[in-house]
């Protein structure tokens, strides 16, 4: 039986996550999902068939209204569900921004222990799809990098995101998962049907490499692999890839290292440059291994734009842009 | 007397067969339409004038006492045939508002002049053929993006239009192609700014939900962070006393959003001339009503602040209860709620088939009884207001322009890349972006 339990059954990004889900709702009687329009499935499919297997008890839609449902899923998770909320896109995250910062984060410091909100878990559709234009492209993980108490997820393809997403609904912290909404159905992998999870707070090295660290998340983590072969090809230069997975508490140990080893360090995010996310990693990199360094940290990241109706392929960091950074570090 | 003179002239044509009449009877008659100047000055005129062909007397517009915006040495053609075949005028029954803390009620009936009602047509049938043709470049993959469609809903925008003046103020939501263009914009310029074009509204760098005009602030993509911005905007009037209200429009599921009842408190506290509008069409993206609002009287829903219900697919409902209510916040009152029952016939989006929530045999039985244009065309039919032949060539004359707006919108070239980082601050001198690395910096300039 066991063998055939573990045989994994190919699954894109937003199947596994629903096959996560289900996972969840059956070995947690207290769990609960909720959001706008999961009912049917959701806007990207990943409820489908939950709420026919499980009860409309369980899966349920909510109105329109992001404050309202994350304070609502905090309210749930003190009390003692375990609680997913979904708001439709990362986007429109900015109502709840106040009950995640305020709230969430805040409860069980406050409290002195005696009451958390760990079983909360946001899920949100994020980063750029091509056309989504100024609000359905949105990559806000640098807002919540900024919030000690929370947890902030991003896997990079279908095995990832179940496990990690299950590492989130386990962990008794509340945590933030966004989901690449590009690789929803673009990213098809072998993912085990049972349940299983993957370590928070744990980089991955994906690519080992001497000459430069590269380091990105979610979908930037493809364009980079891209890029690296690129580097190798052309270049002669061997990168190492790093998919950082957890934003935060992000895994400095991994990252120091890589760089240590190599002395260069490119990081990648589709966010607006200033105060996104790399500029955390590139500061914290120069303080611990400022002598290895053997050219200045290179941020290739999104322009200090709104994001733009129909530049998006001069706006995002694409191949040539890291390319040309590499480059850049190598001569330096 | 005019009775008279229509039954004569018209079994005169009959008996001769011919099309001009034996003696001119505007000479007799007073040819002058019954508006009211308040009304004159609200029918929105389309760009190009209508076209006056070989069947000329049938098309052609009266002339009125007070001269429309149209009006000039080449376009206006004194006809007496049409005035003397078609009434100019006429009353009809409206719906009742149902009404929420309010003593008085829109009225029952409703005047509607020759000249309204071929231009409520017009606008509706515009809405309507720029939203088919919004959809068919939308598949052709000529839009991308997010594209949300009005048709069905054309009678709120003509009605509301109708009953406000150009100086007032309207913001709405993302579904606000038909508010575009009844607020000002020419079709070509919706088209193009859906197509991402330099010719577009907001020169291509805003989309489908971010078209403005004067006195129109949008085209809002979050959900419910446009009232706000309404009931600031109507404090601006009260401030300036400039005897302007605010529009605010907003949908059914965006009525429950915690920032829309932020903004009911303080204009029912300070008093502000903002008129809320919630185009309630049964549906927030998939969710149907009932399952997303715990009271769907959504015209109750702000509490001590009046409200009416009103008929969204009746065009002429929905203008008398928007005077009724840009009245009552005109006269100092304080706001006012008002909920239009109308019905979209897309889905939420251009990705949302439409149907996984809803039965078509629903949406089919909207579109065959409660379709506003069909409504309006059969109510002036009935009454002898117009004639088939004059509906006809309007409607050739809108795909026409609707035809040459797409053919621009697509051809139109597109920004050039600088617009990428321009007005992104208020600035003098060009400020410089920060970009995708160290090496590559642009400017800025606003």
């Amino acid at each position: 039986w066991l063998i055939l339990d573990w045989f994994p059954y190919k699954m894109n990004m937003f199947q596994s996550v629903t096959s996560a889900l289900d996972n969840t709702l059956a070995s947690d009687p207290t769990a609960v999902i909720f959001g706008e329009d999961v009912a049917f499935g959701g806007v990207f499919r990943c409820t489908v068939g939950l709420r026919d297997k499980y009860g409309k008890d369980r899966v349920f839609n909510t109105p329109l209204c992001e404050q309202g449902i994350v304070g609502f899923g905090i309210g749930a998770a003190v009390a003692g569900a375990t609680a997913i909320a979904e708001i439709q896109f990362a986007d429109y995250i900015y109502p709840a921004f106040d009950q995640i910062v305020n709230e969430a984060a805040k409860y069980r410091y406050r409290s002195g222990n005696l009451f958390d909100c760990g079983s909360l878990t946001i899920r949100a559709p994020w980063g750029c799809v091509g056309h989504g234009s100024l609000y359905h492209s949105q990559s806000p993980e640098a807002f919540f990098a900024h919030c000690p108490g929370i947890k902030v997820v991003i896997p990079r393809s279908p095995v990832q995101a179940k496990g990690l997403l299950l590492a989130c609904i386990a962990d008794q912290n509340p945590c933030i998962f966004f989901e690449p909404k590009i690789l929803y159905r673009a990213a098809v992998e072998q993912v085990p049907v049972e349940p299983y999870t993957l370590p928070l707070s744990q980089a991955e090295v994906l690519q080992e490499g001497s000459d430069v660290t590269v380091v990105a998340w979610g979908t930037q983590i493809h364009v980079m692999r891209e890029v690296a072969d690129m580097a190798q090809e052309k270049l002669g230069v061997s990168c190492e890839l790093i998919d950082l997975q957890t934003i935060l508490p992000w895994d400095v140990e991994t990252i120091c290292k890589s760089v240590v080893k190599t002395g260069r360090l490119l990081i990648s995010h589709e966010a607006p440059i200033t105060g996104g996310f790399a500029a955390e990693i590139s500061s914290s990199v120069q303080e611990q291994c400022f002598l290895n360094l053997e050219a200045p940290i290179s941020r290739v990241c999104g322009y200090d734009t709104p994001f733009p109706h129909i530049f998006e392929p001069f706006y995002i960091p694409d191949k040539w842009k890291c390319f040309d950074a590499i480059k850049k570090m190598i001569n330096y | 007397m005019k009775n008279m003179l229509t039954t004569i002239s018209n079994a005169l044509c009959r008996i001769t067969g011919r099309n001009v009449l034996l003696i001119d009877l505007s000479e007799y008659v007073n040819v002058t339409s019954l508006a009211t100047p308040t009304l004159a000055q609200t029918l929105r005129q389309p760009p190009k004038p209508p076209p006056v062909g070989p069947r000329a007397p049938a098309a052609a517009q009266l002339v009125s006492a007070q001269t429309d915006r149209l009006d000039g040495p080449g376009t206006s053609v004194v006809v007496s045939r049409s005035f003397a075949d078609f009434t100019s005028q006429a009353t009809f029954d409206i719906k009742k508002c149902d009404v929420h803390r309010l003593e008085e009620a829109p009225p029952l009936k409703a005047e509607l002049t020759r000249d309204q009602g071929l231009q409520y047509y017009r606008v509706m049938q515009t809405v309507r053929r720029m939203e088919l043709k919004a959809d068919q470049l939308y598949k052709q993959k000529i839009i991308r993006g997010f594209c949300h469609l009005y048709d069905g809903q054309e009678a709120c925008a003509v009605g509301i239009e109708a009953a406000i003046n150009p100086s007032d103020h309207l913001i709405t939501a993302y579904r606000a192609h038909g508010y575009t263009y009844t607020r000002g914009i020419a079709v070509k310029e919706i088209l193009a700014e859906l197509t991402g074009r330099k010719g577009g509204v907001a020169k291509g760098k805003g989309g489908s939900m971010h078209m403005y005009a004067p006195h129109f602030y949008g085209g809002n993509g979050i959900v419910g962070a446009q009232v706000p911005l309404g009931a600031g905007i109507a404090l601006a009037c009260q401030y300036q006393g400039n005897n302007q209200v605010c529009v605010s429009l907003y949908g059914d599921g965006a009525a429950n959003q915690g920032q829309l009842f932020e903004a009911f408190n303080m204009a029912a506290l300070w008093k502000l001339p903002c008129v809320f509008v919630c185009e309630n069409n049964k549906y927030g993206m998939g969710t149907s009503v009932e399952r997303a609002s715990a009271s769907t009287d959504y015209y109750k829903r702000g509490d001590y602040i009046p409200g009416i219900r009103v008929d969204g697919m009746d065009v002429l409902c929905v203008r008398e209860a928007t005077r009724f209510a840009a009245d009552h916040c005109r006269s100092g009152k304080g706001p006012i709620i008002m909920e239009l029952q109308t019905y979209r016939y897309h889905g939420h989006s251009m990705s949302d088939p439409g149907v996984s929530y809803r039965t078509r045999d629903e949406i089919q039985e909207v579109r065959s009884k409660s379709d506003p244009i069909t409504m309006l065309k059969e109510r002036m039919l009935s009454n002898n207001m117009a004639s088939v032949e004059e509906f006809k060539e309007i409607d050739v004359a809108i795909r026409k322009e609707v035809e040459e707006a797409a053919q621009f919108a697509t051809s139109d070239p597109e920004p050039p890349l600088e617009e990428l980082c321009n007005h992104l601050f208020s600035n003098d001198l060009p400020l410089e972006v920060r970009g995708t690395n160290p090496w590559v910096q642009l400017k800025s300039v606003s």
